[in-house]
């Protein structure tokens, strides 16, 4: 009987990998696979280790999968979950090489019935809410054309207050932004919200922003919570909620006057753009030259006006005179004696030019001439 | 002090008389001074601008305080 020798099967040229190259290459391709993922299972035999590190296992029907939880995830899960607890554990899959198994690296952990109570709440909550009309569309208010003091309902630790102040700036310098200051998730939350929209009130603002950052459904629920709502809705300003990143929706959303995807975004919604006012002041200054440019026109074309009738009048006056001096000189020329002479008669005329009008005038003998209309005739006295 | 709200109304308002046929020569030329020196002083505060960004705090006794924000 003849024996197969194995390593003839081997070629000297193919190449051959070490156990721990195999699991170091197939880790990396597991964990490049995956995005951090929400997996759904069963969680069965939970150790705690004196490290802190959970190890466990997530089991449906069929599979199941090794979990690991590390010290700092653990300590913020709290206690570890009842031996057949259905949960939803946020995970990335891996490798761990020093087994060669596949395993979950697990950072959290929500008992699905923790979800089923935490919707049912959100269910109410909307329920109660639309129910008084606070997301009536018929309550908001538009936001002011010129806001130029923003009370800001923020944690100061978040990046949402830096996101508006960086917007403000640019936009809008001359404003004042008030920042209250409220812790935006886990315990005290909904009080310190609460409380800070109360503040609000009490201040001298044009518009209110209440906004967070966004993270994970988790972390808005102060802000699906019915006191933050109600407080909101009694805001005397109007107000923009700026709670999640753009796919989440929270119901201080629904009941603030606008809903702005971003803290960014709402600043821009809050505050007009400096740059548009300045270009709004280059158009009122070319308006009022023409408008001035218009009026001085106006006033001379009155002044032209008065002028021409001016003109006109003096002209009407020399007119008159002139048929006036036509008139006098007729007069005058129906008064000379010329014209006398005309109708026969005849004007005496002694040699030195003097008109004779007396009888004694007339020396008998004497020569004088007689003016008659078309010369003189000479002529002499006759002796009595 | 006037908001820019108000600025910005006056000014549009000085504008609308100046351009209709009723207003006199020496009230016109009055208005278009007035425009001219608001246009300014508004032009002059918005580029000198600064913006206030204040904490606002609640003390002890309930009175709400203001301080600068370190940013």
């Amino acid at each position: 009987m003849s024996l197969s020798i194995p390593s003839l099967a081997i070629a000297p040229t193919d190449a051959v990998w070490s156990v721990s190259q195999l699991t170091t290459a197939a880790r990396r391709l597991v964990e490049s696979g995956f995005m951090p993922i929400w997996v759904r299972g069963e969680l069965v035999g939970c150790k705690a280790w004196p490290s802190g590190h959970w190890y466990f296992t997530l089991r449906d029907a069929t599979s199941q999968v090794r979990c690991c939880m590390f010290k700092l995830d653990a300590q913020r899960a709290g206690k570890p979950p009842a031996d057949g607890t259905e949960v939803f554990a946020l995970c990335r899959p891996g490798i761990y090489e020093a087994k060669g198994e596949f395993q979950l690296k697990v950072t959290r952990i929500i008992p699905t019935a923790a979800i089923g109570r935490q919707q049912q709440e959100l269910e109410r909550v909307r329920a109660v809410l639309q129910k008084d009309g606070l997301f009536d569309l018929a309550r908001k208010r538009p936001l002011p054309e010129y806001a130029s003091a923003i009370a800001v309902v923020t944690s100061r630790a978040g990046a949402a207050v830096g996101d508006i102040i960086t917007v403000s700036r640019k936009r809008w310098p001359c404003a004042r932004l008030f920042v209250l200051h409220a812790r935006v998730q886990g315990d005290g939350a909904v009080d310190e919200l609460v409380r800070a929209l109360r503040r609000v009130n009490r201040l001298k603002v044009d518009l209110c922003i209440l906004a967070r950052g966004g993270g994970d459904k988790e972390d808005l629920a102060a802000f699906n919570a019915e006191p933050v709502c109600r407080a909101l809705a009694a805001v005397r300003v109007p107000t923009i909620s700026a709670v999640g990143h753009e796919i989440d929706i929270s119901f201080t959303d629904l009941v603030a006057d606008v809903r702005a995807p971003t803290p960014s975004a709402a600043a821009e919604l809050a505050f007009a753009d400096q740059r548009e006012v300045l270009r709004q002041l280059d158009d009122l200054a070319a308006r009022l030259g023409s408008g001035l440019g218009g009026r001085a026109r106006l006033a001379t074309e009155r002044l032209e006006r008065t002028r021409d009738r001016m003109q006109g009048a003096v002209a009407a006056l020399v007119e008159r005179h002139h048929h006036q001096l036509e008139r006098l000189g007729a007069q005058l020329d129906a008064l000379s004696p010329l014209r006398v002479l005309d109708r026969g008669y005849a004007v005496p005329v002694a040699l030195d030019g003097r008109v004779l009008k007396r009888r004694a005038e007339f020396l008998p003998g004497e020569r004088f001439r007689l003016r008659v209309a078309d010369g003189d005739v000479p002529a002499r006295v006759e002796p009595e | 002090m006037t908001t820019i709200a108000e600025e910005l109304a006056r000014l549009e308002e000085i504008v609308r008389r100046l351009e209709s046929d009723d207003v006199e020569l020496d009230a016109a030329l009055a208005l278009f001074e007035e425009g001219v020196s608001r246009l300014r002083a508004a032009r002059e505060r918005l580029l000198t601008a600064e913006l206030q960004v204040q904490a606002v705090l609640e003390e002890a006794g309930g009175d709400l305080r203001t301080a600068e924000l370190d940013d």
